[in-house]
C-alpha cells in the first residue's frame, strides 16, 4: 500500500507543472465563475475591460516585443472590429433607430449575424487591412514604420468618422447589445494567450524572434523577412479586430473619436509594464493598469485626513498615474517580467532562492546570539 | 474662385505653413541629434499656450513682456523633459524605443497636469490688435498675421540658420548629429548641447503657439494634438532631422490644407486625413523625405 502511494507521490513530483498548472486553472476558474458574487458587477465590468486589453496588449506585443517592429496601429484595426460587430450584431429594427440623422446604407440594414460570427468577421477584416497596409508600411523600417501605422490608424478612424451611411458618422453607434460576460471575456484571453505561447514556441514564432535579434542573419539561414512580419503582423490586426469588437459589445455604445491615435499609449504602457516580449507580462500589465485606474478614482473624490481636507481634485487619479508610469520606464524599463515567459520552473527557484535567504538570515542571527 | 478669396486662402496657407514650419523644427532638431521622435513636443506647444494665458490674460503683463516669459519658459520646460526624463534612460543605453515610449509618458503627464489646474474648459487665447488687425489692399481684406507670420518666421529660419553654420555652438550642435561620439571625443559637451537643441525647438514652438493662438482663439488640454501631429507629419515629410526639409514640409502641408478645403469644400470633413494620406506616400515613394539623408538607424 505505502509502495503505490508512494508511486502516485513519484508520478506527481513528475508532472509537477502540469499538476501545478492544473490547480491554477481551477483557482482562476473559481474565482471568474464567482467574481459577480464576491466583488459586484463593478468589478466585473473592470475584470472584463482587463481581458479585452490585454489582448490587444498582447497583440501588440507579437508585433513590437516578439518581432522588433514598433508599430502604433492597433487603434486602427480595433476601430474596423469594434464597427464590423456592431453593424452586424445590430437588428434592422434597431438599427432604423440608431441612424435616426441619415438612414443606413440598405445593403447593410439587413445583414445581421451572430455575435460569434460577427467577432470573427471583424477580425477578419481588420487582418485584410493588416494585409493591405502591411505592403507599403512594412517595407520602411525603424521610426518610419512606426509613423506609417500611426497615420492609417487616423485614416481609419476618420474615414469611419465621415462615412455616414456604414458607421452613422460622428454620432456613432448606440445600443449595442451587451454579449460579453465574464466567461466570454475570460475565455477569449486564455484562447488567445494559449494561441500566442504556442506560436511562439513553434518554428515560426523562432523565426520571429531571429527576426527581431538579427534580421541580417536570419534572412541568410533562409527565413523570408517581408513574409515572416507581415504574418505577425496580420495575426496581431486580426487579434486587435476582435478585442476591438469585444469592446464594442462591452461598451454598448462606440464612436470613432474613441479610437483616436493616442488611445495606442495605453497599451504601449501595459506592454512596457509587463515586459517587452512576454505574453504573460502583457496580461499583467494590463490587468495591473487598468485595475490601478478604477483604483485611483478615490484621488478624484474628497478625503478626509483628520488634520487636513483633501478637496478631491478631478483629474488628480490621471496625474498619479502618468506619474507612477513615468517612474516605472525610467527606473523599471524592464517591466514585471521582463521578455521571459510565465514559468512554474521559475517561480519555484524564486521560492526556493526566498526561503533559503530568509532562512539564511535566521542562521546568522543564531549564529551571533 | 473670386481673385480676393484665392489670396486671401494663399495667405491662410502660408500663415498655417509657417507654424507647422515653426513647430516641426523642433521635431527635426530632436530627431537630428538624438533619433528620438519627441511626442511630448505637442504638449509642450499646449503648455506654452496655458503660460501665455497666465501670464498675459491672469497676470496682465503686457503683452510683449508676456511673450517673452512665455518663451523662456516653454524652453525651460523643454530642457527639463530632457534632463528628467531622456537623459537618464540615454545615458544607461535604454533602447529607442524605451525612450519614445518616456516621450509618450511626458506627453501624458503634462496633458494630465494641465487639465488638473486649468480644467478641460476651453480658454481664451490673448489676442494681440497688432497682429490681428484686418487691413485692406484693393478688395482683398487679410489680416496682419498674413504679413507679420511669415515675416517672423523667415527673420528666425535666417537666425537659425545663421546659428547653426556660423556659431561654434552650432557647430556643436551639427557634430553631435553627425557623430555623438566622435563629438564627445573632440571636447563637445554634448549633454548641455542636446539640453540647448531642445532648449531651441521648445522656444520655436512657443513661437508657433502665439502665431497660432492669434488665429485659433480657443484653448484646450488637447489643443496641441493636431497642430503637434500634423507638425511632426511635415518634418518626416521634409526628411526628419533636416532644418529646411521641415520648412518645406510644413509650408506644403498648410498649403495643402487649406488649398484642397478651397477648392473642394465637400471634403472639408476629410481634412485631417490628407496630412496623413501624404505622409504614407511621401514615405513609400522615398523613405527619408523629400530632402532627407540616409540616417543610420540606431534603434
Amino acid at each position: 500500500m505505502e509502495k503505490k502511494n508512494n508511486a502516485i507521490f513519484q508520478r506527481i513530483l513528475e508532472n509537477r507543472n502540469k499538476v501545478l498548472t492544473i490547480v491554477f486553472l481551477a483557482l482562476i476558474m473559481v474565482i471568474v465563475g464567482n467574481l459577480k458574487p464576491w466583488f459586484g458587477s463593478y468589478w466585473v465590468r473592470v475584470f472584463n475591460t482587463c481581458c479585452i486589453y490585454s489582448m490587444v496588449t498582447m497583440s501588440m506585443n507579437l508585433v513590437n516585443g516578439c518581432t522588433g517592429i514598433f508599430t502604433m496601429g492597433s487603434p486602427g484595426f480595433m476601430c474596423i472590429g469594434a464597427y464590423t460587430t456592431a453593424i452586424l450584431t445590430l437588428t434592422p429594427e434597431v438599427k432604423d433607430a440608431v441612424y435616426y440623422l441619415s438612414p443606413i446604407a440598405p445593403w447593410l440594414r439587413e445583414l445581421n449575424t451572430s455575435f460569434p460570427v460577427a467577432l470573427l468577421l471583424g477580425g477578419l477584416f481588420a487582418a485584410i487591412a493588416a494585409f493591405i497596409i502591411g505592403f507599403p508600411v512594412l517595407r520602411l523600417s525603424g521610426d518610419y514604420l512606426s509613423i506609417a501605422t500611426m497615420a492609417f490608424s487616423e485614416i481609419a478612424r476618420v474615414i469611419m468618422l465621415n462615412a455616414q451611411s456604414i458607421t452613422n458618422g460622428p454620432i456613432g453607434i448606440t445600443k449595442i447589445k451587451n454579449h460579453v460576460t465574464v466567461w466570454v471575456a475570460f475565455m477569449a484571453l486564455v484562447s488567445v494567450y494559449v494561441l500566442l505561447r504556442l506560436l511562439m514556441r513553434s518554428t515560426y514564432g523562432r523565426a520571429l524572434k531571429a527576426v527581431r535579434d538579427d534580421p541580417v542573419a536570419a534572412e541568410a539561414i533562409g527565413i523570408p523577412l517581408f513574409r515572416t512580419k507581415m504574418t505577425s503582423f496580420i495575426i496581431s490586426g486580426f487579434i486587435a479586430g476582435i478585442a476591438g469588437g469585444l469592446l464594442a459589445s462591452l461598451v454598448g455604445t462606440i464612436d470613432a473619436n474613441q479610437f483616436v491615435y493616442s488611445y495606442v499609449n495605453q497599451f504601449l504602457l501595459m506592454m512596457i509594464l509587463g515586459g517587452n516580449g512576454s505574453m504573460t507580462g502583457s496580461i499583467l500589465g494590463s490587468f495591473v493598469i487598468t485595475t490601478a485606474l478604477e483604483v485611483f478614482r478615490f484621488m478624484d473624490e474628497p478625503i478626509d485626513f483628520g488634520f487636513w481636507k483633501y478637496p478631491g481634485i478631478g483629474g488628480m487619479r490621471m496625474v498619479l498615474f502618468s506619474i507612477s508610469l513615468m517612474l516605472i520606464v525610467l527606473f523599471w524599463e524592464h517591466g514585471i517580467m521582463g521578455s521571459n515567459e510565465f514559468s512554474w520552473d521559475r517561480i519555484i527557484e524564486r521560492v526556493k532562492k526566498l526561503v533559503s535567504s530568509i532562512r539564511g538570515l535566521f542562521k546568522r542571527k543564531e549564529e551571533q546570539a | 474662385m473670386p481673385f480676393d478669396v484665392l489670396i486671401q486662402q494663399i495667405c491662410n496657407g502660408l500663415v498655417l505653413g509657417c507654424v507647422y514650419a515653426l513647430v516641426s523644427i523642433g521635431y527635426t532638431i530632436t530627431y537630428g541629434i538624438i533619433r528620438l521622435i519627441n511626442f511630448a513636443h505637442n504638449s509642450i506647444f499646449m503648455l506654452s499656450m496655458y503660460f501665455a494665458i497666465v501670464f498675459v490674460t491672469m497676470l496682465a503683463l503686457p503683452w510683449w513682456l508676456g511673450f517673452i516669459i512665455v518663451i523662456a519658459l516653454t524652453a525651460i520646460m523643454g530642457v527639463l523633459t530632457e534632463k528628467l526624463a531622456y537623459h537618464r534612460l540615454r545615458n544607461r543605453g535604454a533602447p529607442t524605443s524605451t525612450i519614445k515610449i518616456a516621450a509618450l509618458g511626458v506627453s501624458y503627464l503634462i496633458d494630465n497636469v494641465v487639465i488638473v489646474i486649468f480644467s478641460g474648459r476651453p480658454k481664451q487665447f490673448p489676442t494681440v490688435d497688432l497682429l490681428t488687425d484686418v487691413f485692406e489692399i484693393g478688395p482683398v481684406r487679410l489680416q496682419r498675421t498674413a504679413i507679420i507670420v511669415p515675416l517672423v518666421v523667415l527673420v528666425l529660419l535666417v537666425g537659425l540658420t545663421y546659428f547653426l553654420n556660423h556659431t561654434k555652438p552650432g557647430l556643436a550642435m551639427r557634430a553631435v548629429s553627425r557623430d555623438m561620439e566622435a563629438a564627445r571625443l573632440m571636447g563637445i559637451d554634448v549633454d548641455k548641447t542636446i539640453a540647448f537643441s531642445f532648449a531651441i525647438g521648445s522656444g520655436l514652438a512657443a513661437i508657433g503657439a502665439i502665431l497660432w493662438g492669434q488665429r485659433y482663439t480657443s484653448v484646450i488640454p488637447t489643443v496641441g494634438s493636431m497642430p503637434g501631429m500634423k507638425s511632426f507629419i511635415a518634418a518626416v515629410i521634409g526628411g526628419i532631422g533636416n532644418i529646411d526639409g521641415a520648412v518645406i514640409g510644413g509650408m506644403l502641408i498648410g498649403m495643402i490644407e487649406v488649398m484642397v478645403v478651397a477648392f473642394f469644400p465637400g471634403l472639408s470633413s476629410y481634412r485631417d486625413v490628407f496630412s496623413f494620406c501624404l505622409l504614407l506616400i511621401v514615405l513609400l515613394i522615398k523613405p527619408t523625405g523629400i530632402i532627407g539623408e540616409k540616417v543610420a538607424d540606431k534603434a
